[in-house]
């Protein structure tokens, strides 16, 4: 099967991959990029546990073409710690429970820090329950990751 | 004894590697040299293999090894001893295993396991529980002799008698549909031989000391020779309780190619092949006296068992408990039969049995009430279960807030109603519904033994570590052990780490089930700090030359209990232990089986150490144009003995309302001819966050005599009274009794205008 290189920049690394033409950005993350943290829990988009950053915008990295994501930028819940140590969002993660068995983690995490940069004023509860509509979660019944994302945001 | 640990929101220990990405779950383990499996799944429901021919996928670049029927050890395992890894002669439901690919790469697998050409003959099939006791039905399993895998009677009293003579009789029929665990992480293992020939196999498993022995049984090797290590697992709800065939199989595959082989479920996968709740039908009467007494129950399920049983089958002695127990009844029956089908493998999931049992119990409970002229709380209370009391079922019930978690959420909706606004739209309709549960809190001896063993050594650094047999799986048992051993040992928490999850270091443990860790586990690890904290104390007391019972542990320092200056670091303690003739080393060893009971023949036997009460009250908005039910909100009190981690107390409350909500109103797998139609998670109907209601909790502490510092079990209570809940707040919505699961807006819409 033809292979061909794409360049993207992951968590402000640029790096090149070569990509069948039907693997997915997920695909180029995990296998391609080691970077296990995005999760795939349906493939088809439905579940939003593999979110991922695309040029700024959440995105279900198994619903992105790898050739599509040729030049762009994306960041993984490995690029959101800072300096080592986990960013406020996270920290607001663990201090809430807003998280059991972590599985969709990482595709909450994505998900609110896109909908965050995108707040300019203090943010309402039913505004994180829209944000966070495309995201599944079976174990927390979601309360404390919005309650999570309030404190995130309105600090 | 100092106690500023026990009740602490403590994050999980895990959470940090969580929020970063650092958490290596199942699907994210690789092997050098490892492959992936790919299993070659029946399209039929019943048929008769006549041919598999495997030439075509054996050919393809890349593939390793195929394995069929042929390869497998004839032998049948399983709980119903009625299931093969790989079927040889005949599949019984669509998913079926009957062949096995191993390759180099996913894509290779996949398309290999395709051109695995099966030939079939279409055998005569039985999908309803009905057809399949007809007398001239097909046989599932002809050496069963019936497609009725198990029929069960419990009774208690006299109830047809006690019918004859109640002032009102309450009777309807009742259907659960399908529901689905739909853990976010679907099935996954791997499987390798170890350098000295010892089989590894890493899982999503629940109960990694039973599938130990299962997997040695099926596969006939010595189970000594098998270890079983979980991953981090992405959530499972009861999923894990049994073994599957695909596990088997990635052993099979591995030791064929003498490589490691990994077979992870996609979303499609895990819809096909992974166990799913017991359809069931109902027909239920209940009785009471004009004076409010609750009189008689009885009560005939049919359960969809599926085509082969697993320990989902045991469900029914929870649903037992639930008609006998839940309240004071003086007369009750509860009879099961529970039927092969040839459709999907049914299992366990959060509840067990409860959820389907209180959504019956709790809506029979609100129209005698009505029947009565009761108000429905003040029915409830007057029947509720009280401390130490033994039920007509032999359940010994030590510590009970059943009445105060009642009086509390009815409290809590009294202060709800000052403040309520109007609805929206003049369609809209509110209505409060109640219901309470019990649920075994202490343990469930559904095994011979309900025992976990657990390891507390502490270094010569002062560095504790807990070794237990016990499971996390998200639901955040480390931190609450880790919580017990730092409380009971007087050390930092952040001292104290958790090993689990693997079959060769921890002691056994029957697995993670029936709301047991805390309670089960929680005690073990209780036990073995104990002891380390005697060891240590021994050696502190020759070291400052006092007798061990004047002294005392506190953040990691021993000290004079009357002259706190006297005192010596927990390090320099160990060491001194450690570092000298014939010195020996901080090992505390901990084992707890708890006082209950494996229920008789009759379904009778205090099959718990504990109960766990609760209440739920559930306001809906009900749109009578539409049919459509909005869960408003809900207050929740839980009798949890003592709250160890309240914050994650809440997590298990408020993730069971999110599945109680799921299992009320929006999920449902649809199964045609055994085939299940709506394999997504979007169609299947998983509650989103716009779909939860606001909740506010509240915690009963009563202290359980048993339970570790006072704990009792809570990870199921949260969801068994949800659908209940909700069903008799529609009633009080709109005047509509709807008894079949889910409470789809068309159910709800036909109803009003049947009305």
């Amino acid at each position: 099967m033809p292979l061909f290189d794409i360049h993207l920049t992951v968590n402000n690394i640029p790096t090149k991959v070569a990509v069948r033409p039907q693997a997915t950005l997920l695909d180029v993350l995990r296998d391609a990029l080691g970077l296990m943290g995005t999760h795939e829990g349906c493939r088809v988009g439905e579940c939003g546990s593999c979110t991922v950053l695309l040029d700024g915008k959440a995105v279900n990295a198994c619903l992105v073409l790898a050739p599509d994501a040729d030049g762009r930028t994306i960041t993984t819940v490995e690029g959101l710690e800072q300096d080592g140590t986990l960013n406020a969002l996270q920290q607001s993660f663990v201090k809430h429970g807003a998280l059991q068995c972590g599985y969709c983690t990482s595709g909450m995490l994505m998900t609110a820090t896109a909908f965050l940069g995108e707040q300019n004023n203090a943010v309402a509860e039913m505004q994180v329950r829209e944000a966070l509509a495309g995201n599944l979660c079976r174990c927390t019944g979601y309360t404390k990751i919005v309650k999570a994302i309030l404190a995130a945001g309105n600090e | 004894m100092n106690d500023t640990l026990i009740g602490a929101r403590a994050p999980k220990l895990d959470a940090p590697a969580k929020v970063s990405g650092r958490a290596v779950y199942g699907h994210d383990l690789v092997r050098p040299r490892m492959l992936y499996g790919k299993i070659v799944r029946s399209s039929f429901a019943s048929a008769r293999i006549v041919s598999i021919d495997t030439s075509r996928a054996e050919k393809l670049p890349g593939v390793r090894a195929i394995i069929t029927g042929a390869d497998a050890p004839a032998r049948s395992f399983g709980y119903g001893d009625d299931n093969q890894i790989l079927k040889a002669e005949r599949v019984r439901r669509v998913g079926d295993e009957i062949a096995a690919v191993a390759a180099a790469d996913p894509f290779v697998a996949h398309e290999a396991a395709q051109l695995v050409r099966v030939e079939y003959e279409p055998l005569p099939a039985v999908f309803d529980t009905d057809d399949a006791l007809c007398l001239n039905a097909p046989l599932l399993h002809p050496q069963h002799g019936s497609n009725l895998f198990r029929h069960q009677q419990y009774q208690h009293g006299d109830p047809d008698a006690a019918f004859a003579e109640a002032d009102v009789v309450v009777q309807d029929e009742f259907e659960l549909g399908y529901v689905a665990n739909m853990p976010m992480e679907p099935c996954f293992c791997l499987a390798e031989y170890d350098a000295g020939g010892d089989l590894n196999l890493y899982s999503t498993t629940q109960v990694p000391y039973l599938l130990q022995r299962d997997l040695a049984e099926a596969l006939d090797i010595p189970a000594g020779r098998v270890r079983i290590i979980q991953t981090v697992i992405g959530g499972s709800f009861g999923r894990g309780l049994d073994m599957y065939p695909f596990e088997p199989i990635a052993a099979l595959l591995a030791h064929k190619t003498g490589r490691p082989v990994r077979i992870a479920f996609d979303r499609r996968e895990e819809f096909l092949a992974a166990p799913v709740r017991q359809p069931m039908r109902v027909k239920m009467r209940s009785a009471a006296k004009r004076d409010g007494t609750l009189w008689a129950r009885d009560a005939h399920a049919v359960l969809n068992i599926g085509a082969y049983a697993s320990w989902g089958a045991q469900t029914t002695l929870v649903m037992a408990q639930t008609v006998g127990s839940l309240y004071r009844v003086p007369h009750a029956r509860f009879i099961a039969d529970l039927v092969y089908t040839n459709s999907p493998v049914t299992g366990a999931m959060r509840g067990f049995g409860n959820p389907q049992s209180t959504f019956f119990v709790e809506t029979q409970m609100d129209r005698l009430a009505e029947a009565l002229g009761m108000d429905p709380l003040e029915f409830r209370l007057r029947n509720a279960n009280r401390p130490n009391e033994i039920t007509l079922q032999g359940l010994e019930i030590t510590s009970c807030g059943m009445s105060e978690c009642l009086q509390a959420v009815g409290a809590m909706t009294d202060r709800a109603a000052d403040d309520a606004s109007p609805p929206p739209s003049v369609s809209l309709r509110r209505g409060v519904g109640f219901a309470a549960t019990m649920n075994v809190g202490g343990g469930a001896r559904i095994y011979r033994s309900d025992g976990c063993g657990a390891t507390v050594k502490v270094d010569d650094f002062g560095r504790v570590t807990l070794i237990t047999g016990a499971s996390e799986i998200g639901q955040g048992s480390d931190i609450v052990l880790a919580q017990i051993v730092a409380e009971t040992l007087g050390v930092p928490l952040e001292t104290v780490r958790v090993i689990n999850g693997d079959t060769a270091l921890g002691l056994w443990d029957v697995g993670v089930h029936a709301s047991r860790t805390t309670f089960i586990a929680g005690n073990a690890a209780r036990l073995a700090a104990l002891d380390a904290r005697a060891q240590i104390l021994e050696t502190a007391a020759e070291q400052l030359r006092v007798a061990t019972g004047a002294l005392d542990i506190r953040g990691g320092t021993i000290f004079v209990t009357d002259d706190p200056a006297q005192r010596v670091a927990l390090d320099k303690v160990v060491r001194a232990r450690h570092f000298r003739q014939q010195g020996t080393a901080v090992i505390g060893r901990g084992w707890y089986d708890p006082p209950s009971q494996m229920a008789d023949a009759n379904m009778r036997g205090n099959l718990s150490a504990a109960y766990s009460f609760g209440a739920h009250a559930v306001e809906v908005e009900v749109d009578v144009e539409t049919g459509h039910v909005r869960v408003v909100h809900i207050d929740a009190a839980h009798d949890v003995g003592r709250a160890i981690n309240p914050m994650l107390i809440e997590g298990q409350v408020e993730g069971g309302i999110h599945m109680g909500i799921g299992y009320a109103l929006t999920e449902q797998l649809l199964v045609e001819n055994g085939r299940v139609l709506n394999d997504s998670l979007r169609e299947y109907g998983v509650p989103t966050a716009l779909d939860m209601p606001s909740i506010d909790i509240q915690l009963v502490e009563t202290n359980d005599p048993q339970g570790p510092f006072g704990a009792k079990g809570v990870g199921e209570l949260g969801v068994t009274p949800v659908a209940a809940a909700i069903a008799n707040a529609i009633y009080t919505a709109v005047g509509v009794r709807i008894t079949s699961l889910p409470i789809t807006p068309e159910k709800v819409l036909c109803a009003i205008q049947a009305k």
